[in-house]
């Protein structure tokens, strides 16, 4: 900072300093209103001015109280000059819905001008969430209580202790109680007395939460601890630690299967048209790109928090990008069989156009992709493994893609079909198969399931022009590390190249993973120059 | 024949194209010429695009109202297409065939130190609009973004004081920008007495997609008892995915905080903000900034794009400050001439956005005010902190003992960007 | 014979534009308006470097059927060896003014010159390094390769990962090479300063010299014994082997020399250019040198260097002119002219010049005189 503004800054410190302390004396003289009345002053206030203004709505347990903490946390509560008063405020595009607080009886619309926000920052929200917490521990929900209880323990506090004992002996739910003893526990450690330590370290053993463990280190930190409880700290650290390092090493391996699953994904499409038919598909992002718009447009008519939206993008992706597939094939690659290396600068073509065309259509910017409700968070296995549900689900959609594209290429005639003329076009086709059109619904398969891909894949990152470019490359890598032509390579190569992605990662950075794998596969090709599962026979000849 | 009129259609090939189209457009002298250097194509496209849009804005506005020294202005739109080498070949393209006036462009720190030889070799006049690494001052540049005490710092500050935070996480894009702001960053939370063991770094390549493995890890880094926070200097793209896994692992602006340098509303509008409510942004400028000046720029912009779901954000007002300054210094010289109008720029002022005034100093950098943001549920920012004045742009970094020593002041008698006070000497300069 | 005449034409044209650079430029360059602007000359001497690269790709991938999807990697690392020696050659006049590092490593704090980083004040070695940096690493990774009997799809998916991994490993900084900034600010060339214009005509006039001593040099070696082997090796590489050639030693002597040449174009681009930076690495980079030989016509030295400057060419064009849709023409052009020029632009000039002539196409791509 400029050394020059620092006269104004200590001018503006001691004003503000000022009017803080008056504030105070304003405040302790209205204390006792029955209705809140001082809307002005707490929409005015700095954001120090506005915890003095929460330490006293916190005492105070009415009704209204509550309510004014509570849309104050949702930042919904705004003071209306023109009545003097606080209400709740709705923002519906650049216009407010105001509403009374208590009656929730509508007031009409206003535009931002005419309202004062009353705004809250970080810590502000975290103090409102301690309050609003130690009020809903005697909710009768408990779903409601369990929050509660999570958000005390992110700031355990000694104060609130008689409560938590009140409340743990008349707790019925056993995990609530549970819960609400770790709590406890952590709540003691705050203690000055070595007992009441000793009680807290005891209540959270075996925790693994990563409360559990701030607050042991937290606790660790303090110089006037009696030596034999640091030691039991300590002992219980360690364990911690320990045992968070076992399950580090389950989640590393999750981590792994799901960016296994997203190679799958990208690459599935791949291993029919490039390993199956020879055909170099530089196009093959863009149909990714394809699917992933495909989503984003469907969420613009259904709406995108419910779970429909992406169940109903899935066979919509599949038939854009088939049919964009299937296009493809009749007007380009049709004339380009038995020149491979061909169907690379033309599908180089096509990808910049295609690039281009989602540019001109959509703009440059990434386009928002919502995740559904069922599929945002976590599903928490333990306090210190859980599973993201949007991971879980692309593992399991690449799960049934396989499944599905397996009974297709090993139990129908189609799939029969598609095998035969792999293996032989020439006998194939005098055997009575239609190769053109077999060749059209292979590509258009292969396609279509890249759009499926890009289905997924704009649940977990951007959805833009470039979304495809970025994925092509790998794709490519998978299907020949795997073997080309050989579907259960791909799957083998995606997962295994996943894995070790992940485990490489916390010990040399995600770089250096990176360049490890390929120089890998660099390597693993000199060794096995037909990839991991070579097809056999005549097949394999060039 | 075949073989002569082939011949023709190779010659013009290499003459007509290759050459850059020698057929020059002639010169007409009674237009202002914009240059318009932002990538519409490629990586950068997505971020570029919009400030190309600007310039066109803001062009068609001063038209309006008559244009310059009595002269239309017109602007000269280019595609980079996120390629380094080509920013400098468009650059020359510029101003020696097109000749413009002005070059409003660059985003990335490398494209601009690709086009830093040419525009001087040529003495042409570029607005740089992004906030960025410092330690450069060029004669033939105006920075109007923001240096590193611009955002960095006040927004460290804010986190200690009023958060509470005492154990860092810098992650960052491993380029240039991030690299000088984490260093600047550590060697300043090192004088305040923060450990080494509280520090952590971590980098990542561009467009990182797969964040699981780093944010487990800044989830444990923040489970030590202290009060923990992220400074992200992560790169426009890579942060989808990163913020989505904050989101789905569970890590709420309440237990540790992601105050980040280059998320911003465009970034903001390409995803779901909901688990992203209370993580911050430092910017110079937010949309939510309530002025009278923000309100008619916001309205015009809607209008400009015919679409009032488009947000603005810091490098646009960036531009539109620069665009402003280089218009009056225009009036003020009397001339294009860069010569003149470059004097001219110092000490202009011209209001910014935010309410307040942007003047324009002889280190070629603007003094802004800092803003410290809150993610809200819509995509907009909720300011929480302010600067109290505007700050002043500084080239060179006082937080580095390198850098320290050095000035940037292209006025009589240092004339320099490179000045080291103690040796006295100027150094690094092309011409 | 009229496809000799056609390149005779090419060949013949790039003397010329030497000629006229030479004598409009060097000779008389008082003459106003005859000689070219230094952004003309910039632009034609950047695309020369690519007709360079694309004739050492088309060495290999036409003469020798071996796609390389990573060419980029040699012309970058050539790039990198003259880069090396541009950033030694600012010595004290950096932004830190640190007389032996560079800017970027004073700023990483870094103590002393990376061992790799020695011998590249002197021109001679940065010169050597030019060729054996990439041929080198050409000659590494082909030995293993060839050996091995890595062929097809399966090479060229490999060689993508080469220039892939260098790529991510140069975007870091911890390589000491400048990370995503690379290497930039030049200031001058054996002493002569960059931004002149004379340093930038003899710049583009060596880029025609090496392009023409490229093309020439190929087409000696192609004419001889060794090239009848590559070209046998191209279209049955077991019946080759099984006439009792070591396949593999023919494979990797092209290989090496096509890196070499491409480590050549990419040292004659960056002072050119004025920067390298390891996204001339990315994998896309090289795909696009096999689109600029296809579309010249592979299995032509001559259409392979061509196609390089066509493409280029309308590159500029197109983003000047219509930055907004640009990559709709570019790719339009590589569609059609897949399906429509299946031998190249060269190619498909003989056909037409056959016809007229009223004889029936040729069939054969190489055409070897």
């Amino acid at each position: 900072m400029s050394r020059a503004s620092s006269p104004a800054l200590r001018t503006h410190i001691m004003v503000r300093v000022g009017s803080f302390i008056f504030s105070l004396f304003f405040l302790f003289q209205v204390a006792s209103a029955q209705t809140f009345v001082q809307g002005k002053a707490l929409a005015d206030a700095s954001l120090k001015e506005k915890a003095v203004w929460m330490e006293k709505l916190a005492s105070d347990d009415s009704e209204e109280a509550t309510r004014i903490l509570q849309y104050w946390l949702d930042g919904i509560l705004v003071y209306w000059p023109q009545e003097n008063r606080l209400v709740r405020g709705i923002k519906e595009g650049r216009r407010y819905q105001l509403q009374d607080l208590m009656t929730e009886e509508a007031l009409g619309a206003v535009s931002s001008r005419e309202i004062d926000r009353v705004k809250t920052n970080n810590s502000l929200r975290s103090a409102l969430k301690q309050v609003l917490g130690s009020r809903q521990l005697g909710s009768s929900d408990r779903n409601v209580r369990l929050s509660a209880i999570a958000e005390l323990k992110r700031r355990p506090d000694y104060k609130v202790l008689p409560l938590l004992k009140k409340r743990e002996a008349s707790e019925q739910d056993d995990q609530v109680a549970r819960q609400l003893s770790e709590l406890i526990g952590l709540v003691l450690l705050e203690s000055a007395e070595a007992n009441e330590q000793m009680e807290g370290l005891r209540r959270i053993s075996g925790g693994l939460s990563p409360e559990v463990k701030d607050s042991l280190s937290r606790f660790l930190l303090n110089p006037n601890l009696d030596p034999g409880v640091v030691e039991v700290a300590q002992r219980e650290l360690d364990a911690i630690t320990r045992s968070l390092m076992y399950w580090g090493i389950g989640q590393d391996l999750f981590f792994g299967l799901s960016l296994g699953s997203v190679l799958l994904l990208a690459a599935i499409g791949l291993a029919i048209t490039f390993g199956v038919m020879g055909v170099i598909n530089m196009a093959h992002g863009e149909f990714i790109m394809l699917g992933a718009y495909t989503t984003f447009v469907i969420q613009q008519w259904i709406p995108a928090t419910s779970m429909w939206s992406l169940l109903i993008s899935i066979p919509t992706a599949f038939v854009v990008s088939g049919t964009a597939g299937i296009i493809l094939e009749r007007l380009v690659i049709r004339h380009l069989y038995g020149r491979p290396l061909e169907t690379l600068l033309a599908t180089f073509g096509v990808s910049l156009i295609l690039q281009q065309l989602v540019r001109t259509v959509f703009g440059p910017l990434n386009q928002s992709v919502v995740t559904p409700d069922l599929l945002s968070g976590a599903l928490d296995i333990n306090a210190a493994f859980s599973v993201t549900y949007n991971r879980l689900f692309v593992i399991a959609f690449a799960l049934c893609v396989l499944v599905t594209l397996w009974g297709v290429m090993q139990r129908t005639p189609f799939g029969v079909r598609v095998r035969a003329v792999t293996m032989n076009r020439g006998m194939a086709s005098s055997m009575g198969v239609q190769t053109q059109r077999v060749d059209a619904l292979a590509f258009g398969l292969g396609s279509g399931i890249a759009g499926m891909g890009g289905v997924a894949l704009s649940q977990l990152t951007n959805v833009g022009p470039n979304l495809g470019q970025s994925y092509i490359v790998d794709s490519f890598m998978v299907v020949v590390f795997g073997g080309v032509g050989n579907l259960f390579g791909t799957v083998f190569a995606a997962l295994s190249l996943g894995v070790a992605n992940k485990m490489l990662e916390p010990l040399s950075g995600a770089v250096l993973a990176k360049i490890l794998i390929l120089v890998f596969i660099i390597l693993f090709i000199q060794k096995r120059p037909r990839g991991l599962f070579a097809l056999k026979g005549r097949a394999a000849e060039d | 024949m075949q073989t002569r009129s082939w011949k023709r259609t190779f010659k013009n090939t290499i003459f007509a194209s290759a050459v850059g189209l020698s057929v020059s457009l002639a010169h007409a002298a009674d237009t202002i010429k914009v240059g318009v250097l932002h990538s519409l194509s490629g990586t950068m496209a997505i971020s570029e695009t919009t400030l190309k849009d600007t310039v066109l804005m803001m062009v068609e506005q001063q038209n309006a109202k008559g244009g310059l020294l009595g002269k239309k202005l017109e602007a000269v739109v280019v595609d980079p297409a996120s390629n380094w080498p080509l920013f400098a070949e468009k650059t020359r393209e510029l101003l020696e065939k097109e000749k413009v006036d002005v070059i409003f462009g660059c985003w990335t720190s490398v494209s601009r130190k690709s086009v830093l030889p040419v525009i001087e070799e040529l003495n042409g006049l570029m607005f740089y609009p992004v906030q960025y690494e410092g330690e450069e001052s060029s004669k033939n540049v105006f920075y109007t973004g923001a240096a590193p005490n611009q955002q960095a710092i006040p927004a460290v500050n804010y986190l200690i004081d009023e958060l509470g935070v005492e154990r860092f996480v810098l992650a960052g894009t491993d380029y240039v920008y991030p690299r000088t702001t984490n260093k600047i960053l550590e060697n300043y939370l090192k004088n305040l007495g923060i450990g080494e063991s509280d520090i952590m770094i971590n980098y990542t390549p561009f467009g990182h997609s797969d964040w699981q493995t780093i944010v487990s890890d800044i989830k444990a880094f923040g489970s030590a008892g202290k009060k923990t926070a992220v400074v992200s200097t992560i790169n426009g793209d890579a942060n989808v995915p990163f913020y989505k896994e904050l989101g789905n692992q569970g890590m709420s602006a309440e237990d540790i905080p992601v105050i980040a340098f280059s998320v911003g509303e465009e970034e903001l509008s390409g995803f779901d903000t909901g688990p992203l409510v209370g993580h911050l942004a430092a910017w110079n400028y937010f949309m939510s900034a309530e002025a009278e000046v923000n309100d008619e720029f916001i309205e015009a912009w809607h209008s400009f794009t015919g679409d009032t779901a488009r947000v603005t954000n810091d490098p646009m007002e960036a531009t539109y400050i620069g665009f402003e300054m280089w218009a009056k210094a225009v009036e003020k010289a009397g001339t294009t001439e860069v010569d003149k109008v470059r004097p001219a720029l110092y000490g202009t002022a011209v209001p910014n956005l935010t309410g307040g005034t942007a003047v324009m100093h002889t280190n070629h950098h603007l003094q802004k005010p800092v803003l410290i943001g809150e993610i809200l549920e819509d995509g907009q920012f909720e300011i929480v902190s302010a600067t109290p004045g505007e700050v002043i742009g500084d080239a060179w970094t006082d937080y580095l003992p390198d850098s320290a020593k050095i000035i940037a002041d292209w006025t009589a008698p240092v004339n320099c960007g490179n000045y080291n006070i103690e040796t006295q000497q100027c150094s690094g300069q092309n011409f | 014979m009229i496809g000799l005449r056609l390149r005779q034409l090419v060949f013949a044209s790039i003397i010329a534009l030497i000629a006229y650079v030479f004598l409009a430029n060097v000779m008389f360059p008082a003459s106003m308006g005859v000689a070219l602007d230094s952004y003309s000359l910039t632009i034609v001497g950047k695309y020369l470097c690519f007709a360079i690269l694309a004739v050492a790709l088309d060495l290999v991938w036409g003469y020798c059927g071996i796609l390389s999807l990573g060419h980029a990697a040699f012309f970058s690392l050539g790039g990198y060896a003259m880069g090396m020696y541009l950033m030694r050659q600012i010595g004290e006049r950096g932004t830190y003014g640190h007389p032996v590092l560079p800017d970027f490593m004073v700023f990483l704090n870094w103590e002393q010159l990376p061992w790799f980083w020695y011998g590249f004040d002197a021109f001679w070695f940065a010169g050597l390094m030019i060729f054996f940096a990439p041929g080198i690493l050409a000659f590494v990774f082909g030995w293993f390769a060839f050996r091995s009997r890595v062929s097809g799809v399966y090479l060229s998916i490999i060689t993508q990962a080469l220039t892939y991994a260098l790529m991510l490993a140069f975007f870091r900084n911890e390589m000491g090479f400048g990370g995503n900034n690379g290497l930039t600010d030049f200031k001058d060339l054996l002493g002569y300063p960059l931004t002149s214009d004379g340093v930038r005509v003899w710049l583009m006039l060596s880029s025609g010299l090496a392009l023409l001593l490229s093309l020439f040099l190929c087409q000696k070696l192609l004419a001889t014994k060794f090239g009848r082997v590559l070209v046998a090796v191209r279209d049955s590489e077991s019946r080759t082997r099984f006439l009792g050639y070591r396949v593999e030693h023919f494979k990797l002597v092209a290989f090496v020399m096509s890196a070499m040449i491409a480590g050549l174009a990419g040292a004659l681009y960056v002072p050119q250019v004025g920067i390298i930076n390891p996204g001339e690495f990315s994998p896309l980079a090289s795909i696009e040198v096999v689109v600029w030989v296809a579309l010249g016509g592979r299995g032509s030295l001559y259409g392979a260097a061509l196609g390089a400057i066509v493409v280029n060419a309308a590159k500029t064009f197109f983003t000047g002119f219509y930055p907004e849709a640009w990559l709709f023409f570019l790719g339009a052009m590589f569609v059609i002219s897949t399906l429509y020029l299946p031998r190249g632009i060269l190619g498909a000039l003989e056909d037409l010049a056959q016809q007229v002539k009223g004889k029936a196409p040729k069939l054969s791509q190489e055409g070897l005189s």
